[in-house]
């Protein structure tokens, strides 16, 4: 007991500290933009009073960190009075700045189109297990057979086919060819369908391959024999003892894919016009150089990366015995 | 080996004789654009038809091959380098150093999803070919590093290590002479799958208009540009798309042939 709470305290302080860390780099990109930020966004006609006064509103004229270093002054102090503190201060309150561009909370924008971007990731996932589940133990269970080797050769098409290719294709088939969706994307609830399965493709390829080597090797347990020596059925050894054991390794990349298909739901928000997070950070954040709200994004995907994987450790330890115990 | 890693070694000798031999193999340039010829199906004079802007296809794949292999290699050749080292430094010296390094700093790097770091340095950095290298060379390193520290703290056991010790070698002699022979293998299917992944964000970035800029014929360029008018004219996005696909799926083939090569427990599934 006391073992699992000093593990779980380490595990929550490195959490912590990949966190810091992670708001550190995020809070500091805007340091290595070329030229002056408030240039880049008045454009070159501002005046200097316009540029000022920007520069003033989001904190542009403050020192960058707590000490600077400069040919000429050597090491300054510039103590608590930084942006970096501020960024720090605001974060704490639930604010993530002011858009450069509409001046609008940051926050606000994000929380908007967090819920639609959750929504896909989660649509492909569904797709991704629904495809990989029953290849991945047909493929296993049958070992070097036509059935495996083609559904190898699936999930190897789905690992190299980038989503830009896959998505297209599909909406000519299903949208432009066949009519059974709108071409644009997100018109009707059911207009998810395309995104998620070209999200989910390559998720599927990995958790098929996942799921047969996992089969294949659990099939060589020894529980296994002694199921079969009882005169279980093949088919109750296979779904019963097989798929239970085989498939905490899955839900471990189920987790660590999360962060993928945030980042990979950019690409498919584009191809879509799918109005998430992704496309957000693309055409109003990147798009449009509102560097505030760029930082307000990486952030945002990158700590439900974080917490995301955190959470799949805790549960895989919670489902392995092996290794809760080791 | 797998008869897949004989099929990827023989896809990316094709696509690197075509970077290499582009400007023989070209039929026409890359930039010339004819705009009483645009949206032109395969035909005998453009094999792959026109783009929007009557370009060449057929020449703008086979350039595009340069581009793609171009930031590939060079983005395996620097992170693999980079990753290497730290990763032996960590596995070789523990301790301490081995804490911070693979318990802080590489956890730091798989905290960001891959593309979204690449994404966000370009987005501040802006783009071009020199920056996306940087940014995808960012990501890249921690894969190398983990293998290498891994490799590293196996084999630092070993007797035989312990023999070359105790007959006075030094560490770097140690780590070059001895350990890092015995590592090279993991190192080469990381690296085959890395260029794999390097190709693919490459166009994934370029995409997203983050990448190389146009009028450079970057498979991913082409795609994006392709997209809007896929019904009327699928070709334009169908060749850079294979081409893309190709590559990739012949360096995941020789990297998981590689893979399976090497770990004889893996052989015999």
């Amino acid at each position: 007991m006391k073992h699992r709470l000093v593990n779980f305290t380490r595990q929550l302080a490195l959490m912590l500290l990949v966190i810091w860390t992670v708001v550190s780099l995020v809070t500091l990109l805007i340091e290595i933009v070329p030229g002056d930020p408030a240039t880049v966004i008045l454009g070159e006609t501002a005046t200097r009073e316009q540029i000022e006064n920007f520069r003033i509103k989001h904190g542009l004229d403050r020192p960058a960190f707590f000490f600077s270093y400069g040919s000429e002054k050597g090491f300054v102090w510039n103590g608590a009075d930084n942006r970096y503190a501020d960024y720090w201060i605001g974060l704490l309150h639930g604010d993530l700045g002011n858009s450069f561009r509409t001046d609008r909370p940051v926050r606000d924008m994000i929380f908007e189109r967090y819920p639609s971007t959750i929504k896909l990731a989660i649509a492909a996932m569904l797709v991704a297990i629904g495809i990989a589940l029953p290849l991945g133990v047909l493929a296993g269970s049958r070992k070097n057979t036509l059935v495996d080797n083609a559904a190898s050769f699936f999930a190897l098409l789905g690992i190299s086919l980038p989503t830009f290719v896959i998505g297209p294709f599909l909406v000519y088939l299903f949208a432009v060819k066949l009519g059974w969706f709108s071409p644009t994307g997100s018109l009707y609830p059911e207009d998810i369908v395309l995104p998620a399965v070209t999200l989910g493709a390559a998720l599927s390829a990995i958790l098929t391959r996942m799921i047969r080597s996992s089969v294949i090797e659990e099939l060589g347990e020894d529980y296994v024999r002694t199921a079969r020596a009882k005169g279980v059925s093949e088919r109750m050894v296979l779904y019963k003892h097989v798929l239970k054991n085989g498939l905490i390794p899955v839900v471990t990349i189920l987790g660590l894919q999360l962060g993928v298909l945030l980042a990979g739901a950019i690409i498919t928000e584009k191809i879509f016009n799918w109005q998430g997070l992704g496309l957000l950070l693309l055409e109003d954040g990147i798009g449009k150089r509102d560097y505030r709200l760029v930082q307000g994004c990486v952030l945002v995907i990158s700590i439900t990366f974080i917490v995301a994987n955190s959470l799949t450790d805790f549960v895989y330890r919670k489902l392995d015995p092996r290794i809760r115990l080791s | 080996m797998s008869r897949l890693a004989y099929i990827g070694f023989a896809i990316a000798a094709l696509f690197i004789l075509a970077a290499i031999f582009a400007p023989l193999i070209a039929t026409h340039d890359v930039t010339a654009q004819d705009l009483a010829m645009r949206y032109f199906s395969p035909s005998a004079e453009h094999w792959f038809g026109t783009d929007g802007l009557g370009r060449d296809v057929f020449s703008r794949v086979v350039f595009g091959a340069r581009i793609s292999l171009e930031v590939g290699i060079t983005v395996v050749v620097i992170s693999s380098i980079f990753g290497t080292v730290i990763g032996a430094v960590a596995g070789f010296y523990g301790g301490f150093v081995d804490k911070f390094l693979s318990g802080y700093i590489f956890n730091v790097f798989l905290a960001f999803p891959g593309l979204l770091l690449a994404i966000a340095l370009v987005a501040f950095l802006g783009a071009g070919q020199g920056k996306l290298i940087a940014a995808l060379c960012v990501i890249g390193w921690v894969g190398y590093a983990r293998v290498m520290r891994g490799q590293v703290l196996k084999v630092r056991e070993y007797d035989y290590v312990l023999a070359a010790r105790a007959l006075g070698a030094s560490n770097m002699r140690i780590l070059f002479t001895h350990i890092l022979p015995n590592a090279i293998q993991p190192l080469i299917v990381q690296a085959s799958l890395g260029m794999a992944g390097a190709v693919l964000s490459e166009a994934s970035l370029s995409f997203l208009g983050l990448g190389i800029p146009p009028p450079s014929p970057s498979w991913g360029t082409m795609i994006e540009e392709a997209r809007q008018y896929f019904s009327t004219s699928p070709h334009v996005l169908v060749f850079p798309g294979i081409a893309i696909a190709l590559t990739v799926l012949a360096f995941n083939f020789i990297g998981d042939g590689l893979r399976e090569y090497l770990d004889p427990k893996q052989r015999s599934r």
